[in-house]
């Protein structure tokens, strides 16, 4: 099987026209049941109350906001290096998903805090990272939006989110490289967890629930970047006549 | 636990429901905003089809 082939824009509209009730569908009912268990079932916090209920959604929307963001560089450069229209459209698809889950992060964590630690927000190396990582989503974005040809706008963002990368494991480590009012991660991919399975099944849940709604969310902006750069191609009028 | 307690997140209700009200939203808004938009282009090369055959 040739993978390449679901990489032309003409197979790759219908097919996640699809895919795309199928992914709300499971984002859905993922995001249900990570939110019964993460409200009603896991059990109070012995030192931080029902306070620590905000981690469900602020741990996944940061682990995503990086993860959309390496995804993003990644479909940039493999269009600047094999000139691939539908990974120009994903890069393009991923940055105002990543810069959703960038704010929600911040906002929750900003919500957080003030009860923890008495404090909205602190210029401390975690919290400043992560709103770097917010200015350069909205840096792709208007640098993209700023460029009328879309190729070069594609490879100019793409550059701008290659140079960005040197933030995220600046995000990541910075809780151990700085003195900070952020805790170190409680979920490690080398140790095991330090937190109760109770509290670590709901914000896997919902981790996963996010990874359904970053493909059902870039999945239709793709699609509407397919119908705007093929616009002049004769199947979109083919599919435009048609169907909805 | 009755409702009023659950809503109460034993005094922290207002940060709780504000972190996961403002996540909602913007995960609503990143559903229905771009199929809004998928909708408008639609119709926008629907009419400039349309413009080109009678053409």
């Amino acid at each position: 099987m040739n993978i390449t082939k679901y990489a032309a824009p003409v197979v790759f509209y219908p097919l996640a026209g699809k895919l795309i009730p199928w992914f709300a569908w499971a984002t859905a009912i993922t995001l249900a049941v990570g939110l019964i268990m993460g409200l009603f079932i896991a059990p109070t916090d012995y030192q931080q109350g029902e306070s620590y209920r905000i981690m469900f959604i602020h741990v996944p929307s940061a682990w995503m906001s990086m993860l959309v963001y390496v995804v993003m560089a990644t479909a940039g450069a493999v269009a600047l290096a094999w000139k691939t229209r539908l990974s120009e459209m994903l890069a393009t698809a991923c940055a105002p998903v990543g810069a959703s889950f960038t704010l929600i992060a911040l906002i929750t964590g900003s919500i957080w805090g003030k009860p923890m630690w008495g404090t909205y927000w602190v210029w401390d190396a975690r919290l400043t990272s992560e709103l770097v990582l917010l200015f350069l989503y909205l840096g792709f974005m208007a640098l993209q939006a700023s460029i009328d040809d879309p190729r070069r706008a594609a490879r100019a963002a793409a550059i701008l989110a290659l140079v960005g990368v040197i933030n995220i494991p600046i995000i990541h480590f910075s809780v151990e490289w700085w003195n900070t009012l952020h805790q170190p991660a409680s979920v490690s991919k080398i140790s095991a967890p330090s937190i109760h399975p109770s509290m670590l099944w709901p914000l896997l849940i919902n981790a996963a629930g996010f990874h359904l709604f970053f493909a059902t969310a870039v999945l239709i902006r793709m699609r509407t970047e397919v119908l705007i750069r093929e616009r002049h191609k004769s199947w979109i009028a083919d599919i435009i006549g048609t169907k909805p | 636990m009755n409702w009023a307690e659950f809503f109460a997140m034993g005094g922290y209700g207002k940060f709780v429901w504000s972190a996961y009200g403002a996540a909602a939203i913007i995960i609503i808004l990143n559903i229905v905003l771009p199929l809004r938009r998928h909708k408008k282009v639609l119709q926008m090369l629907r009419e400039l089809l349309k413009m080109k055959e009678r053409e």
